[in-house]
C-alpha cells in the first residue's frame, strides 16, 4: 500500500514554523498580562487570534510557547530514547548468549511495569517543573520498546556473510556493531523514532495536565487544556485552541511514524 | 495449562519486588520531604515528626519495616493524611475506580470487537471506511483531551449526563467518564478485529465452511470470530494499562473521588507512603490483567497452547 506522507510533513513544517516565528508575528508574549481583555473570545482588532485566558494571557502566544515545549521536548526525549535503545538492542544481539538474556530479561521486567508510574515517580526526584528532567525521565523509559526492535535485527545481522567477513579481517566488536550493524538497522530505527515523538508529547502533555509537568507561567498543552477543561462552560475557547494544537500534533506525527515505518521497515507490520 | 499457570504466577514474584524496590528507593532521592512546608519547622519538632514516622532511621532499616508491613498488608501511615492508614485511603477510592475502570473495559470489548468484525466483513464499503477512519481519531487522541470535549458536548451545550459533582450512587454522572475511557480503547480493539479479521476470513477453513453452505452469519460468528479474537486478547494486558492511566485523568477531569487522585496529590505532596502504596496496589492490578489475558490466550489458541515447557 502506498502511503503519503507530504501531507504530514506539511502540517508539522507548518506547525514548526509557526511555533519559531510566534514571537515576532504576536505583540503578546506567554506571560504577559492584558488586563483590558480578560478570558476574550478569539478576536482580531486587540491581535489576540485565539482569545485570552482568564488574567487575560494571549492564547495564541501562550499556543505557541506550549507547542515549542511540545516539540523541542518530544525531539529531545527521543533522541534519548533512541540512543540507549539501539546501544543495548545491538549488544544484546550482537553479543547474544547468557549476556543476551540477562539483558533483554530486564528489559522484560522493566518492561512489565506500568510506564506512568515509572515517569511519575522518576518526576518527583526532580525539582518541579524542570524540563531537562522531564526529558530524561520520559526518554529514559522510552527506549524499551526500541531496544527490542534493534535486538531482534540485530539478531539476524550478526549470521551474515559481511558479518562473518568483519570478524575475519580482525574488526573488533565495537567497530562491527558500530561500521556494520548500525547502517542496516538505520531505517528501523528511524520509522519507530518518528512513532516515538507522538508518544512523547502526549506523556508530557499528560503529566502537565495533572500538574506534573510543566508548570506556570510556562505553558504545556496539556496544563492549558486543564485550565481550559475548568473554563469550558463560560469560555469554550480556552479548551478548544489547546485541545485542536494537541490533535493537529499527534495525528501529523503518527501518520508520519506510519508512512515511514511502511516504506522503511516494510514487513514488520 | 496448570503447571504454566503457577509458573507464571511465581514469575510475578521478581517483578513486583522490582517495582517495590525501584519505587522505595528512587522516591526517597527525591529532593524534598513530605514535611517541607512554606514555613520551616522548629528542629526540634521536625526531629519528633521524624521520629514519628521512622524517617530518622537508617534507609535500609526503613527498607526493612516497610517491606514487614507489606507482608502484613499494611502501606503503612499516610505523611500527608494525618491519622489515616495508606490502605484505608486507597479503599475508600478503589470501588468507584474499579466500577469506572471495568465498566469502561467491557464496553470498549463489546462495542469494539462486532464494529471491527462487521468491518471486516464490510471490507469494501465506504461506511466500513470511514468508520476505521473515525477510529484512528479514537486511538490517537488521549482520554484528556476526549474528557473535556465530551463534557462540553453532553454536559453543557446538550445536557443529558451530568458532569462534575459526583452523587454517589446516581449513574448519570458515570456515563460520560466511562465512555471517555472506553473510547480509545474500543477504538484500537476495532482495528485489530477488523485486521485479524480479514486474515481469518480469507482462510481455507472459511472457505469450507463456505463450501458446505454454511450461511455468512454463521461462518462469521461462529467459525471466525474465535480465531479473530487471538490478538485482540493479546491486547487486554496493554489496554488494561491504559484504562488504569485513563482513569487518574477522567477522576481529575469529571471530579470523581476515585483512587486515581491519591497517585497525582502523593506525588506532588511527597507523601512517600501512599504513592508507593497507590503505585503497588495499580501495578499488581496491571500485572494481574497481563497475566489473564496471557492464560486466555493460549486457551483460545490451541496452536500454541503454552502448557508443554
Amino acid at each position: 500500500m502506498k502511503t503519503r506522507i507530504s501531507p504530514a510533513l506539511w502540517v508539522l513544517g507548518a506547525l514548526a514554523v509557526l511555533a519559531l516565528a510566534a514571537p515576532f508575528i504576536t505583540p503578546w508574549s506567554h506571560d504577559t498580562l492584558d488586563w483590558e481583555h480578560l478570558a476574550a473570545p478569539p478576536q482580531l482588532d486587540a491581535s489576540h487570534w485565539f482569545g485570552t485566558d482568564r488574567l487575560g494571557r494571549d492564547l495564541f502566544a501562550r499556543g505557541m510557547q506550549a507547542l515549542r515545549v511540545s516539540l523541542a521536548l518530544g525531539l529531545l526525549a527521543t533522541l534519548v530514547s533512541v540512543g540507549i535503545g539501539v546501544a543495548w538492542g545491538a549488544t544484546a544481539g550482537y553479543l547474544g548468549g547468557r549476556i543476551d538474556a540477562a539483558m533483554m530479561r530486564f528489559v522484560d521486567i522493566v518492561y512489565a511495569l506500568p510506564y506512568v508510574f515509572i515517569v511519575i515517580i522518576l518526576s518527583t526526584v526532580f525539582p518541579r517543573g524542570s524540563l531537562a528532567a522531564l526529558f530524561i525521565a520520559i526518554g529514559a523509559v522510552g527506549w524499551l520498546t526500541m531496544a527490542r526492535i534493534v535486538r531482534g535485527q540485530t539478531l539476524s545481522l550478526r549470521s551474515r556473510e559481511f558479518v562473518a567477513a568483519a570478524i575475519a579481517g580482525g574488526a573488533r566488536t565495537p567497530a562491527i556493531l558500530w561500521r556494520h550493524i548500525f547502517p542496516n538497522v538505520i531505517g528501523a530505527v528511524i520509522a519507530y523514532a518518528t512513532l516515538t515523538i507522538p508518544q512523547v508529547i502526549l506523556f508530557e502533555s499528560f503529566l502537565s495536565f495533572l500538574g506534573l509537568g510543566v508548570q506556570e507561567p510556562y505553558a504545556s498543552l496539556g496544563s492549558l487544556i486543564n485550565e481550559g477543561a475548568q473554563e469550558m462552560e463560560s469560555s469554550p475557547w480556552m479548551l478548544l485552541v489547546p485541545a485542536g494544537l494537541l490533535t493537529l500534533l499527534l495525528i501529523a506525527f503518527n501518520s508520519l511514524g506510519d508512512g515511514l515505518r511502511r516504506r522503511l521497515a516494510p514487513g514488520d507490520d | 495449562m496448570l503447571a504454566y499457570a503457577l509458573r507464571r504466577i511465581v514469575g510475578l514474584a521478581p517483578t513486583l519486588f522490582v517495582l517495590v524496590t525501584l519505587s522505595f528507593f528512587v522516591i526517597r532521592l527525591a529532593p524534598g520531604g513530605p514535611f517541607d512546608q512554606e514555613q520551616t519547622l522548629p528542629p526540634a519538632i521536625r526531629a519528633n515528626l521524624d521520629a514519628a514516622y521512622g524517617l530518622d532511621r537508617p534507609l535500609l532499616v526503613q527498607y526493612g519495616r516497610y517491606l514487614a508491613g507489606l507482608a502484613h498488608g499494611d502501606l503503612g501511615p499516610s505523611f500527608r493524611f494525618k491519622d489515616f492508614r495508606v490502605t484505608e485511603l486507597i479503599a475508600s477510592g478503589l470501588p468507584l475506580s474499579l466500577t469506572i475502570g471495568l465498566s469502561a473495559a467491557v464496553l470498549a470489548f463489546l462495542a469494539g470487537v462486532p464494529l471491527g468484525a462487521w468491518a471486516a466483513w464490510r471490507d469494501r464499503s465506504r461506511v466500513a471506511a470511514a468508520l476505521m477512519a473515525f477510529s484512528m481519531l479514537g486511538v490517537v487522541l488521549p482520554a484528556f483531551v476526549i474528557g473535556p470535549l465530551l463534557a462540553l458536548v453532553f454536559g453543557i451545550y446538550w445536557p443529558i449526563f451530568r458532569v462534575g459533582g459526583y452523587v454517589p450512587g446516581d449513574p448519570a454522572y458515570l456515563v460520560l467518564p466511562v465512555v471517555t475511557l472506553a473510547l480509545p480503547v474500543a477504538a484500537y480493539v476495532a482495528r485489530l478485529t477488523r485486521d485479524s479479521m480479514r486474515e481469518v476470513l480469507r482462510s481455507n477453513f472459511i472457505r469450507t465452511a463456505r463450501a458446505k453452505g454454511l450461511g455468512s452469519r454463521a461462518i462469521l460468528w461462529r467459525h471466525a470470530l474465535r480465531p479473530a479474537l487471538i490478538p485482540v486478547v493479546s491486547y487486554l494486558g496493554p489496554a488494561t494499562a491504559f484504562i488504569v492511566t485513563g482513569s487518574l485523568v477522567v477522576e481529575s477531569v469529571f471530579g470523581l473521588p476515585g483512587s486515581g487522585r491519591y497517585l497525582v496529590q502523593g506525588a506532588i505532596d511527597r507523601d512517600y507512603t501512599l504513592v508507593m502504596g497507590m503505585i503497588l496496589v495499580y501495578g499488581v492490578f496491571t500485572l494481574v490483567c497481563n497475566l489473564v489475558a496471557d492464560l486466555a490466550y493460549g486457551w483460545l489458541d490451541p496452536r500454541v497452547r503454552v502448557g508443554a515447557p
